[in-house]
């Protein structure tokens, strides 16, 4: 992999007295595709706030390459309906010139909406809109919390195809927050799976026969996350079928997983207070 | 033109110029009471002003800039909603003002002037004032209109692509701190947030883009501190009121209008 963009160390977040993150150690490299997956309240968005500096660490440290260059895409973005803000507006006050907004729209399919105000278009319009937004800054690190909420199967399917396809050609590398289990698993280069603490993280195929993971999402999951990779077979060079015995899982735990067949259970100050 | 008019029209120009882009402000971060807010706590800057015998005009915006701090420390710890610390702030320090002035009874003080504005009091000296602060500010608003406009929007994504928004909103505060207190002449403590609302929201129907907005709000505002002095003159009626009447009067037209479009 590239050059390390942003380095978490032992960061635990805190709100309100309760913890929301726990001791959650994440690196992220040049031109990498990365995703957090995990259940609602796990602490997804926090650990992305915290990441892109919106959210202060209770403890722990964050390293950011100097000068790093993020692309933000929210979640969700309300602007208000008193906003008189036509969409080459909006991705004009990112910095762009006319000529580069006109290609990025072009580039996600909507040029039309160009002269359209900000307000009058569609859910699925406005998540082009903003990606294109994070895009123009020229990122080394695009950083997208739920990228496909509110977008039908078909588009995001192309939603994810085009965030990979971006990765190549712009060479930066991405963030992404989702629960979309199997479309996020096929376009990934590295899965972490958070539920307040790092449950497990690696390669997809790894991840998905987690039992973290399997414990995590269910049975269910682990059949359909990967789907281009579930083989228990492989292939000789003329096509022959040879069976192959499962591999141990190759991923590195968090300190606080309790999962792991090898390790002893034991319940740490951290679970009982949690 | 009697003389004294003269300097009305001029000052209230003065101030609705400035009025109209910060209005839209109000209006896009929904600041509405922060405005009431900060307006009421002038009258404590006033008191504080006459008792220490300092210029109002600085003591309002010391107090004003003093209660925008104040509710920024408290927005931090987010123990309790914004719109009730607006509530907590606007009363306590407006009747500070009033006890204040009343414990010091020896003072000459007409509560009305201060409450709705005095416009046709206005003299040379408060014209100099008011138009030194208005080019300040509008120098500085055009300076700063790039990073305010992207952190309305989305204060968020604004932090993320590098905007430091703090700072920021620090320059919001400060302008309306100093619009306020030279604006307190024209229009008083209780109509001026009214200046800043009435004619941006008339402005929101009329226009496309940020710009366009702030400048037709500007345009509404003074054509209302134009119709709302002859209003003035010519009927014997309060100057501040007039003001404020005049522009709602221009809401409802834009509504009427806005309405026989569609």
């Amino acid at each position: 992999m590239g050059d390390l963009l942003i380095q978490l160390e032992h960061a635990s977040i805190t709100l309100n007295q309760q913890s929301i993150v726990t001791d959650v150690s994440l690196s992220l490299n040049a031109g990498e595709i990365v995703t957090v997956i995990g259940p609602n309240g796990a602490g997804k968005t926090t650990l992305v706030r915290a990441i892109l500096g919106l959210q202060r660490l209770t403890s722990g440290q964050i390293k950011r390459k100097p000068g790093l260059k993020v692309g933000y895409m929210p979640q969700k973005l309300h602007i208000d309906n008193t906003f008189p803000l036509t969409v080459a507006r909006f991705l004009g006050l990112g910095g762009a010139k006319t000529g580069q907004i006109e290609q990025a729209l072009a580039q996600s399919g909507v040029s039309h909406l160009l002269q359209s105000q900000i307000q009058a278009i569609s859910g699925g319009e406005l998540q082009r809109v903003l990606l294109a937004r994070a895009v123009l800054r020229a990122p080394d690190i695009l950083i997208l919390d739920e990228p496909a909420q509110g977008v039908d199967l078909t588009g995001q399917t192309e939603l994810y195809q085009r965030i990979r396809s971006l990765r190549d050609t712009l060479g930066c590398a991405v963030l992404m927050v989702s629960h979309d289990l199997h479309l996020v698993m096929a376009s990934t280069d590295r899965v972490v799976c958070l539920n307040r603490h790092v449950c497990c993280s690696g390669l997809p195929e790894q991840v998905s026969h987690d039992p973290a993971y399997i414990a995590l999402f269910g049975q269910a999951a682990s059949q359909l996350a990967v789907y281009h990779h579930h083989h228990n077979h492989a292939h000789t060079i003329e096509g022959t079928i040879v069976e192959t015995p499962p591999q141990a899982p190759l991923h590195t735990h968090g300190p606080h997983c309790h999962h792991a067949p090898a390790a002893p259970l034991h319940v740490t100050e951290n679970t009982r207070n949690a | 033109m009697p003389e004294f008019l003269l300097y009305a029209l001029a000052g209230g120009m003065g101030v609705a110029l400035i009025a109209g882009p910060l209005g839209c402000f109000v209006v896009w971060r929904r600041m509405a009471y922060f405005g009431d807010t900060l307006a009421h706590s002038a009258l404590m800057g006033i008191s504080l002003g006459l008792l220490l015998n300092i210029n109002l005009n600085l003591a309002i915006a010391l107090i004003c800039i003093i209660i925008a701090m104040t509710l920024f420390l408290l927005q931090r710890q987010q123990a309790l909603a914004t719109d009730t610390l607006l509530g907590i702030l606007a009363h306590s320090s407006l009747s500070i003002g009033l006890v204040m002035v009343s414990l010091s009874g020896n003072l000459q003080v007409d509560l009305n002037a201060y409450l709705f504005g005095d416009l046709l009091a206005i003299t040379a000296a408060d014209l100099w004032m008011i138009w030194l602060v208005v080019l300040l500010a509008s120098a500085l608003l055009w300076a700063c209109w790039r990073p305010l406009l992207t952190m309305s929007i989305h204060e968020e994504l604004a932090r993320v692509e590098g905007v430091r928004v703090d700072l920021y909103r620090a320059v919001l505060m400060l302008l309306f701190s100093c619009v306020i207190a030279v604006a307190m002449k024209i229009v008083g403590v209780l109509l001026i947030t009214a200046l800043m609302i009435i004619p941006a929201a008339t402005a929101r129907r009329l226009s496309a883009t940020p710009e366009a907005m702030a400048i037709n709000a500007s345009a509404v505002g003074m054509l209302s501190v134009s119709l709302g002095l002859a209003l003035s003159w010519y009927a014997d009626t309060p100057a501040g009121p007039s003001v404020v009447l005049c522009s709602f009067a221009l809401f409802i037209a834009s509504g009427v209008k806005a309405l026989a479009k569609t």
